[in-house]
């Protein structure tokens, strides 16, 4: 009991005096996650498109050979990137550029070397997803927009992908939230996000406990509020399940008026009418 | 001298591995022929349209449409799949997009008209097999007989030249099957080009100008409506006929 109040003790003492400096580091955090986050899941529709070209035996050789290529490159990329860790390839990527051109060429911005690394990270466990939400829609869809004269660029973009996006949408989350985590590698080439900031403050204060205190209750805030809105997200985009007729349309009430029958006369059980007035 | 056909199949066969599904199948579409397929499951009959449009690639032989050959077209491919309406059993509408964008799309896409007019033609056309009012609501949100009858819409938006139905009404409730033969049949008798692939008799009998059966991928007999259900010259079209007579009560 005495030694949880004085961990708490020392967790508020550290917050009062080094707050800022853990906020810019979530604030970093969460910045990185999302830019990476979003260009992970670009490169990912964009491989995903890639990975699903029809392979036509009637088109020409050489339009065969690219289609093949290209399947093969995305292929290499996603066991690459997928197959290794961050933290190496943050490494790997940011001394590999001063490494080859003799110093000449390096990474100007810490930002910049994070994203890239982040994004192809995000990219190539993206395309798997991708390539699975359109394995999962009904195959007929795709045969409706052939039949209608839509190019596979076009059936994709209009029709698959946004009912894709509905299996794809749990992957991404998922993702964004692995990245709120694991950017925390990105300390390695010295991107100062949230860990970075532990490691600053307990450099100065050399109290490592009630800082990792704060971190652990960082992240789990910063995960848990995420999953909370992805989850407003995903019921938002299931959309309403009601739909209303539309009772005023011109060219129905065209093809379809009857006239309120006059009541008068005996009802004419065959004509299923009055006969009205002569 | 007849006006050109809108359709000629020549000599076209498909096998799927070594398994032959169609086996040199021959006849044209003409403008205004209504023309019903018919034989046993199994027989070639989807496969045939789905080789007509292009789902599937021929193994041999050639379709020429208005005389030009399709199956080597390029890029045209899209705008000839535009031009041939296609009507799957299962419907296959956007499940993503609502009754009326189902019917926009392809005339904004492939046609590439402006929003509005391809809203008052989708409009029209909805109208036409009844389906107005829906034109707000998803596919999932209705039943089976209007999801095909937008289906319809969604192919005379087009304005193709020729329609292919791949077994329309099989997937249906039988209570539902005649609001789509009825629509149809109101095509059928404004001279819409139809290909249907159809186990409904009776339409095939009272509706078609013309009737082909097939089996065992092979055109065995092609003929009128009247000389293929009464007087068959082939004894496997009889085999095959007579027994819906019941249906018909001769």
């Amino acid at each position: 009991m005495e030694k949880l109040s004085q961990l708490i003790q020392d967790v508020l003492k550290l917050c009062s005096t080094y707050w800022p400096v853990y906020l810019s580091g979530m604030k970093n955090t969460i910045i990185l996650a999302l830019i990476g986050t979003a260009f992970g899941c670009l490169i990912g529709f964009v491989c995903g498109i890639l990975n699903t070209l029809p392979e036509d035996p009637n088109d020409s050789i050489w339009r065969r050979g690219l289609v093949k290529a290209i399947k093969v490159l995305v292929r290499v990329y996603v066991e690459l990137f997928r197959g290794t860790p961050m933290v190496l390839q943050a490494v790997f990527i940011y001394y590999a550029l001063p490494y080859f051109t003799d110093g000449a060429a390096r990474f100007t911005s810490v930002w910049a070397a994070s994203i890239l690394v982040v994004s192809i990270n995000t990219g190539a466990y993206m395309t798997e997803s991708v390539r699975g939400g359109i394995i999962s829609v009904d195959p007929g869809q795709a045969e409706g927009a052939l039949a209608i004269g839509l190019s596979h660029v076009q059936a994709m973009l209009y029709v698959i992908l946004p009912q894709a996006i509905r299996s794809i949408l749990p992957q991404i989350g998922n993702n964004f939230i692995i990245n709120l985590k694991d950017t925390s590698v990105m300390f390695m080439i010295s991107f100062t996000d949230f860990f970075a900031a532990h490691r600053g403050v307990v450099g100065a204060t050399y109290s490592y406990f009630p800082s990792a205190v704060i971190e652990m209750a960082g992240y789990l805030t910063m995960t848990l509020l995420s999953s909370f809105l992805l989850r407003k997200a995903e019921k938002k985009l299931e959309g309403s399940s009601s739909y209303e007729l539309v009772a005023a349309d011109s060219l129905t009430l065209t093809s379809g008026t009857y006239t309120y029958p006059k009541k008068e006369g005996v009802f004419d059980e065959r004509s299923r009418e009055f006969p009205g007035k002569e | 001298m007849a006006a050109e056909p809108i359709l000629q199949i020549r000599h076209l066969s498909k096998t799927f591995g070594t398994n032959p599904v169609l086996r040199d199948i021959d006849f044209d579409v003409h403008h205004g022929d209504v023309i019903s397929i018919i034989g046993p499951s199994g027989s070639g009959k989807s496969t045939l349209l789905r080789c007509i449009n292009l789902l599937e690639r021929p193994t041999s032989g050639s379709i020429l449409f208005r005389g030009q050959d399709v199956i080597s077209l390029g890029k045209d491919v899209y705008s000839y799949r535009a031009k041939v309406g296609m009507v799957f059993q299962s419907f296959n509408l956007f499940d993503n997009l609502t009754v009326l964008d189902n019917c926009t799309l392809g005339q904004i896409r492939v046609m590439h008209k402006n929003r509005t007019d391809a809203e008052k033609d989708a409009l029209h056309f909805l109208s036409r097999v009844g389906m107005a009012p829906y034109c707000n609501a998803k596919p999932r949100q209705l039943s089976g007989g209007q999801k095909q009858r937008v289906a319809i819409a969604r192919a005379l938006a087009l304005d193709p030249e020729v329609i292919l139905f791949d077994e329309p009404t099989s997937a249906l409730d039988p209570e539902m099957v005649s609001e789509v033969l009825n629509v149809m049949r109101s095509l059928a008798e404004d001279g819409t080009t139809m290909l249907v692939v159809t186990h409904e008799m009776l339409f095939a009998r009272s509706v078609s100008t013309r009737v082909i059966f097939m089996n065992d991928g092979i055109i065995q007999e092609e003929g009128s409506p009247e000389k293929i259900f009464t007087a068959p010259d082939n004894p496997a079209t009889a085999a095959f006929t007579s027994s819906f007579a019941l249906q018909f009560g001769n």
